[in-house]
């Protein structure tokens, strides 16, 4: 019985997951996109997240809050000061011994710096200032060097191979061991945070790298982490550290 | 009456998908005896396979139905399950495939221990019911020879 039992499972055991993508394998998932939807997020001028950056560039010159203060009093031209910002998020924040992401990082400047109120998640306000400080790194390889990230780069590692939900998948199933196959009509991207915030055909609008790891976590029928959350934040530490050297594209388009 | 009344319950239970009842002894690597005493319908089973919010077999396999577009290739092609598996081993690798292969991406579609971060509206539900985890047996078992889409 022991013997045939084992019999079995030696005929059914399939080769160990593959584990991390080598990273000379890694590439953009704009690769795999149609070259309808490449010219269209190469094309400034056809990328429905332009405007997204428009926004953001004009709310840079606002003053905003108790200090009466803007983006630009401080920082002065957004092109020039924020220029590889975004490719060095989520960062660490010596200030309060946490790791914010682009998001957390907009907001923290709004409270603390201008006495404002914080931006809501998803608001065209804080997409806006995030896609337009993003832009400022297009065509910037992302850095992750920072060795006070490591305690959040292995926590989002660790979300990101956990089974969860109702379907019993992890992120790494698909992201890591599955890439480029087809789930059904999509093909399954390697998944790397490089061109967020981004437009999403499926959204019909723009939307950040956090609204993509809650759809994604829905689909698996899994309870998503708050918005803003460490857990979050971690899991885009992690991808950031997994999708380093790769070039920054904010703004993208996705199907 | 009472007769009535217990089987008018079973069925109840069953479709709500609520937690796993006591499941039906396994050999080897096959749960010979089927969820609910009686054969499942082969119409209702392909059905529920090509169903994308409720069987989501198609996502991750193809198989033959000509008129689904976009069939996935996560897993095997199901053509000619019933001659690669008997039904009681198609049975197990519905009800909890990682009985099996621990390793393996399938979900378990009638299961609901064990799992992290159940979605609120399927926590303490299993993915099917049993009736139609018997529906999708038959179907399956009806996929004998090597049928092109």
């Amino acid at each position: 019985m022991m013997r045939l039992r084992a019999l079995v499972m030696a005929t059914l055991a399939v080769p160990a997951l593959a584990g991390e993508i080598p990273l000379a394998e890694r590439r953009s998932d704009t690769l795999t996109m149609s070259s309808e939807l490449r010219a269209m997020q190469a094309d400034d001028a056809a990328n429905p997240a332009s405007f997204s950056v428009l926004d953001g560039e004009a709310l840079w010159r606002v003053r905003a809050g108790a200090s009466g203060k803007s983006c630009a009093d401080c920082h002065g031209d957004g092109a020039q000061s924020m220029r590889g910002v975004a490719a060095r998020y989520p960062a660490f924040d010596s200030a309060s011994g946490r790791v914010l992401d682009l998001e957390a990082k907009i907001n923290q400047c709004r409270t603390e710096r201008q006495g404002s109120a914080a931006l809501p998640m998803e608001s065209r306000d804080l997409l806006g200032l995030a896609t337009y400080v993003g832009r400022q790194s297009r065509g910037l390889p992302i850095v992750s060097d920072d060795p006070r990230l490591a305690p959040a780069i292995d926590r989002g590692r660790a979300l990101f191979t956990a089974r969860q939900g109702q379907l019993n998948l992890s992120c790494a199933i698909c992201h890591d061991d599955h890439w480029g196959r087809k789930l059904g009509a999509a093909t399954v991207p390697q998944a790397h945070p490089t061109a967020y915030p981004l437009y999403r055909l499926e959204w019909q609008s723009v939307g950040s790298l956090q609204r993509r790891l809650r759809n994604c976590m829905v689909g698996m029928r899994a309870e998503p982490y708050p918005m803003g959350s460490d857990e979050f934040i971690a899991i885009e530490t992690y991808l950031m550290s997994r999708g380093r050297g790769l070039a920054m594209e904010t703004p993208g388009v996705r199907p | 009456m009472l007769r009535l009344i217990l089987a008018l319950g079973a069925v109840l239970l069953g479709m709500a998908g609520a937690g796993a009842q006591t499941l039906p002894p396994i050999l080897n690597d096959a749960m010979p005896a089927s969820l609910t005493g009686a054969p499942g319908d082969v119409a209702r089973g392909r059905a529920i396979v090509a169903n994308r919010q409720v069987g989501l077999c198609l996502l991750c396999h193809s198989g033959p139905f000509p008129e689904e577009r976009f069939q996935g290739d996560l897993a095997p092609d199901l053509n000619g399950a019933a001659d690669r598996y008997s039904q009681g081993q198609l049975r197990l690798r519905i009800v909890d495939p990682s009985r099996i292969n621990a390793q393996t991406i399938m979900p378990a579609y009638y299961k609901t221990e064990g799992l992290n971060r159940v979605l609120g509206p399927f926590a303490g539900k299993t993915i099917l019911n049993a009736e139609q985890v018997e529906d999708v047996v038959a179907f399956l078992m009806s996929l004998r020879g090597e049928k092109t889409p």
